[in-house]
């Protein structure tokens, strides 16, 4: 048996041996067995001294090429066995992923909250900035400076709570109007969501509700303006292209002054029980800023013109969500709540 | 304002139909709030005469009639109203009859007695919402005709919603010129003629308070017949304004009120004594009013006195005193101008609204009052007979309203509509409503009319115009500003973050009433005394809040009662605090967490919510503001007094965190506490522009030690001290577990701290490190009595 031959059995032998271990292991027993520093081809790559000097290269090359395929077969069934540990452990460690997942669950806003937000992003696109005002307001800001002096019948319009004959709860968002231009000079560009108060309650109204108001003052402000700005606004609000109308009305603060309807948009213009089946839904007042007002404040009417608007956010929510009683709003049920994540 | 459409076209007739007219009236700014028909559909319903009445033979309280109705036979019809009597005129409906509701009238058998048709109250009709008895007809009512023609009744009645400064149109007359604006077509008036007298008795009139009554037109009307009927077709029309008629005297005045606008007062002239005098009230008066109330007036009250006192609260309500009653025949008819600033908030003061108070606060026509009271006397002769005695005027022309010319430029109507009305539409659409108009290059001269007390100044011209020409025809245009960016400062936290931190940790917005009951704000912040509404609407919304905590409590109860068990709520909003300087309205945010600290869930312990749940959303938002603050155990009345903290900056308080006291928790009737935080929000909101530190290359180290303290040490004391002590190598100081039993004294625990030293431009040494944590541990031995844990 020629060396050669030799090392071809003991290569054949070894191969047996990798693909007979079972694990990892007994292949490292294997490689020990062949490879190890006492391993049998190790020993015969010692024993290579013993020969005649010319045929060391020759065998020690025959050794080595036996020792690289005993090698390469014990790495491939180490990839083998290790791939297979690696199957079991995932296998065993496999979870039901359609259990819920764990941690704290969201809450959410409030819809007055969700429709205040919308407004104040439509209208701060435009450079509108949000103003506040205080709650208990005074005579003046409330109504004198909007133009509706005591024992004016506007004021029977308001049924307002008071603390004395000079204090009371703000009516509407209007007087943060009067805040805002008191405290700076056109151009003005005003957003004033707020909470306002009126002394009524039923079914459709609540001693505390939300308005907001807004306010332009320029040099080159007109109804057509008014007119414009809110047919983009309630477009975008309720998303669709509604037609929107405005009224002749009165408030003593806006001259000439409207109401704004837009087409309903439950039904379409139809009409409906949410339109009381006119096909409008009323949404809001408005008007061009009255000079009186002006002058409460301290800008000149000849410069400057304005417009003014004030919508009811409840009222707004209601149609945007479908909602259909306002005292939800302030019950605070979680189970309403939770309906506005 | 409720009126007819049949009377309005009788006033005024365009040939449009009533949605027309109805979505005109709208347009023009007179808000139509509802069309409904006068009467519900019924058919086969006509005037029947009572012929003969006979007692049913089988039943006591049904009789048996024989109506005529114009054709044929009469009919036997059975009938149970108790008021059915021969010689009455009744709604009679016959075979075939549809009443509303759906309901036919066949041939039946009362009690063995056929009946052939029925008798009709007008509740039956759908005329009346209760009636009693049969709907007796005047005796004039022709026989046979058809009840619905007789009464009119295909007709529709218009409610108007009108603004107050549309005094004008609170009367059918009012209406009609609108009417006619929008439609170019005349009003057709009914002719007013002066009544002549027919005898030389008057009443005196004096006027003490000339500017708050300009215009006292009165006269004397003797004999009328105080049982006159009122004709049917005013009952009608009362009727569709929504006025119940009340016996002809008042039926009049109403119907005048109604059609012209001009309130009117009869006084029963038996009852006056001495003669009228129209001032100011005595401080103190007292008048019996018509409605049953007694007022003790202040002078600043306008009354019609005669010489015993006052007998009428001017332009308000009558006295009951002089009123018309059954027994009256002689009557003193006034028609005056009140001036509205006379009127104005006088009913309200007295806690009264009258059509008449209604009218004068806005304004009636100074020119009208003549008129009305010869259509008045003209009605009353007509319904009621009697003799008038000659009209006697009191009238102060320089407290009279005058309307002052107007200057309208041209130019301003581009200004404030945005486009150029064309001067010709100008001058036709005031002259149309009754404006006088003067031309003047590119300008006009405009005078209101009489009748108009809203239109004072240029912009109220311009309404004018935009409303007759047609809101919906104004332009509409895009708004051209400007652009310029506004200050957006970055260290500026907004309220939105926060609410969203807060909804990201489980947490719903409430929005609760800022007004509260007194029995809650006590017993949540009994130390201030909170700012009480004058004219709350209830006992539980009678005071101002001064936390946020008083809704929040609330709302939990009410989920808590509806089977909710795990609550997490804030708000924010502005609470109340009285103090010395007034009142500050103060920005707040608020929370409440009760029940178990995560929702039900698999693979994780069921525990209830504490204390540091709490902190730890306290925490978040702070952190965001990146305020240095401190928490600091304090005792609150509304909070437990072994759970509850201060949270200051700077000295500055910041708000409150803690469990509900026991003791409320108890009141409210809670199962379960809860725990509450609140904090101003102003300084919250102050956030912090961060700033870029240079980060080390060299390997950190991280020691832990435990230390032992007395229980009364706080964990920030010791904290406190480790920062003290450190090294500025230390980056990192974390408190990772709190451990009392077994192995350490009882009143001792033990704190695990978790350091991390870092150098900036070396690595640290063991020896270097070793030599921080000795002296860690010494200066807590010194300060705190601290001992390293075995």
């Amino acid at each position: 048996m020629t060396v050669q031959d030799e090392l071809q059995q003991q290569v054949e032998q070894g191969c047996q041996a990798v693909a007979a271990a079972a694990d990892l292991a007994a292949l490292d027993q294997v490689r020990v067995h062949y490879l190890g520093k006492k391993g049998v081809l190790t020993e015969r790559m010692k024993q290579l001294g013993q020969l005649a000097p010319e045929d060391r290269p020759r065998v020690g090359a025959l050794i080595n090429a036996a020792k690289e395929q005993v090698q390469q077969a014990i790495e491939a069934r180490k990839d083998t066995l290790q791939s297979a540990a690696l199957n079991v452990k995932l296998a065993a460690e496999a979870v039901d992923v359609t259990l819920p997942g764990r941690g704290q669950r969201s809450g959410g806003l409030h819809p007055v909250t969700h429709v205040l937000s919308r407004i104040e992003a439509l209208f701060s696109q435009l450079g509108f900035i949000v103003a506040e005002g205080p709650e208990v307001e005074d005579d003046f800001h409330n109504f004198e400076a909007l133009n509706i002096p005591a024992s004016h019948p506007a004021r029977a319009m308001h049924d307002t709570f008071y603390f004395d004959a000079h204090t009371l709860l703000r009516t509407h968002t209007s007087p943060v109007q009067i805040r805002a231009m008191e405290k700076q000079q056109p151009p003005l560009r005003v957003i004033a969501p707020g909470r306002v108060y009126r002394c009524d309650y039923d079914q459709t109204h609540s001693p505390m509700f939300h308005q907001v108001e807004g306010l332009l003052v320029d040099e080159q402000v007109t109804f057509a303006d008014l007119k414009g700005i809110l047919d983009d606004f309630l477009r975008n609000f309720f998303e669709g292209d509604f037609k929107v109308r405005f009224r002749p009305s009165y408030f003593p603060f806006t001259e000439p002054s409207a109401e704004v309807d837009v087409q309903c948009v439950m039904c379409g213009g139809s009409g409906c029980r949410s339109c009381k089946h006119t096909g409008w839904l009323e949404v809001g007042g408005c008007g061009m800023v009255h000079p009186n007002v002006f002058k409460a404040v301290g800008i000149d009417s000849e410069r400057y013109t304005g417009f003014a608007f004030g919508m009811g956010v409840e009222r707004l929510a209601m149609l945007r969500y479908g909602v259909n009683d306002l005292r939800l709003f302030f019950e605070n049920d979680l189970r309403f709540l939770e309906q506005f994540r | 304002m409720k009126f007819s459409e049949q009377w309005l076209r009788e006033w005024v007739n365009p040939a449009v139909d009533n949605d027309t007219l109805s979505a005109q009236l709208t347009m023009a700014g007179l808000e139509v709030d509802a069309v409904a028909p006068v009467a519900e559909a019924f058919s086969g319903v006509v005037v029947g005469e009572v012929l003969q009445v006979e007692p049913h033979p089988d039943a006591d309280k049904l009789r048996v009639c024989q109506v005529n109705i114009g054709a044929g036979e009469p009919l036997g019809i059975v009938c149970g109203a108790a008021n059915v009597r021969a010689g009455l005129r009744v709604p009679t409906a016959i075979i075939g009859a549809v009443l509303p509701g759906d309901f036919r009238i066949k041939k039946s058998k009362l009690r063995g007695v056929e009946s052939f048709g029925m008798l009709c109250s007008a509740k039956e009709l759908g005329l009346a919402e209760a009636s009693e008895g049969l709907l007796e007809l005047p005796l004039d009512a022709p026989v046979g005709c058809d009840l619905r023609a007789y009464l009119q009744l295909d007709d529709v009645t218009f409610e108007l919603g009108l603004t107050p400064n549309r005094g004008d149109c609170l009367s059918v007359a009012g209406i009609a010129r609108e009417v006619a604006v929008a439609n170019r077509c005349a009003v057709t008036a009914p002719r007013i003629e002066a009544v002549a007298a027919a005898c030389a008795d008057t009443f005196s009139v004096r006027v003490s308070a000339p500017a708050d009554c300009p215009r006292y037109v009165g006269r004397v009307i003797r004999g009328i017949n105080p049982q006159a009927a009122t004709p049917a077709w005013m009952v009608e029309r009362l009727r569709r304004s929504g006025v119940r008629s009340l016996g002809a005297a008042v039926d009049i005045t109403n119907y005048l009120l109604l059609e012209l606008g001009q309130p009117m007062h009869a006084f029963d002239l038996a009852k006056l004594r001495g003669g009228i005098e129209v001032r100011r009230a005595r401080a103190g008066e007292k008048l019996n009013l018509l409605n049953g109330s007694s007022v003790e007036l202040d002078g600043e009250t306008l009354v019609i006195a005669d010489d015993s006192g006052a007998q009428a609260l001017a332009g308000v309500m009558g006295g009951e005193p002089a009123s018309v009653g059954d027994g009256t025949v002689d009557i003193f008819l006034e028609s005056a101008f009140f001036a509205p600033e006379a009127i104005a908030g006088r009913a309200r003061r007295y806690g009264l609204h009258t059509d008449s108070s209604h009218r004068f606060e806005r304004g009636v026509s100074p020119v009208l009052q003549r008129d009305a009271l010869e259509r008045a006397t003209a009605l009353f002769v007509q319904i009621a007979g009697g003799v008038p005695g000659p009209v006697s005027e009191v009238a102060h022309a320089e407290h009279l309203p005058r309307r002052e010319p107007i200057t309208l430029r041209q130019a301003r109507i581009k200004r404030v509509l945005g486009f150029d009305l064309p001067a010709a539409e100008v001058g036709d659409i005031l002259t149309r409503l009754g404006l006088q108009v003067e031309n003047a290059a590119e300008n006009w001269r405009v005078t209101p009319p009489a009748w108009r007390f809203d239109i004072a100044i240029e912009e109220d011209l311009i309404e004018e115009l935009a409303r007759i020409h047609g809101y919906d025809r104004l332009p509409s245009i895009r708004p051209v500003a400007a652009m310029q960016m506004g200050a957006v400062g970055e260290g500026q936290l907004d309220l939105g973050q926060l609410r969203r931190l807060l909804v990201t940790r489980g947490y719903q917005e409430a929005v609760t009433y800022s007004f509260v009951a007194p029995e809650l704000q006590q017993m949540l912040d009994p130390s201030l005394q909170p700012l009480a509404l004058a004219n709350p609407i209830s006992a539980e919304m009678a005071v101002m809040r001064t936390t946020l905590w008083t809704g929040l409590v609330q709302a939990l109860v009410y989920n808590t009662n509806r089977q909710q068990g795990r609550v997490r709520l804030f708000e924010s909003g502005l609470r109340f605090l009285p103090e010395a300087s007034g009142l500050r309205q103060e920005r707040v945010i608020a929370g409440l967490i009760h029940g178990d600290a995560q929702p039900e869930q698999w693979g994780e312990a069921v525990r209830p919510v504490d204390f540091f749940d709490l902190k730890g959303d306290v925490e978040a938002m702070l952190a965001l503001s990146g305020l240095d603050v401190a928490v600091v155990a304090a005792a609150h009345p509304a909070l437990h007094p072994g759970q509850s903290a201060r949270i200051e900056t700077n000295g500055i308080l910041l708000g409150w965190m803690g469990a509900l006291h026991p003791a409320v928790v108890d009141k409210l009737g809670l199962a379960g506490g809860a725990l509450v935080f609140e904090l101003a929000l102003e300084p919250l909101l102050q956030g912090r522009l961060p700033r870029f530190r240079e980060l080390s290359r060299f390997p950190a180290v991280r020691r832990d030690i435990a230390v032992v303290v007395d229980n009364s040490v706080p964990a920030v004391a010791v904290l406190a001290v480790i920062r003290q002590a450190a090294p500025t190598s230390m980056q990192e100081l974390k408190l990772f577990d709190l451990y009392t039993g077994k192995g350490i004294d009882s009143g001792r625990k033990s704190l695990a701290l978790g350091l991390t030293l870092q150098a900036d431009s070396r690595t640290l040494t063991d020896s270097e490190v070793d030599a921080a944590l000795d002296a860690i541990l010494a200066a807590l031995k010194a300060e705190l009595g601290a001992t390293l844990r075995d």
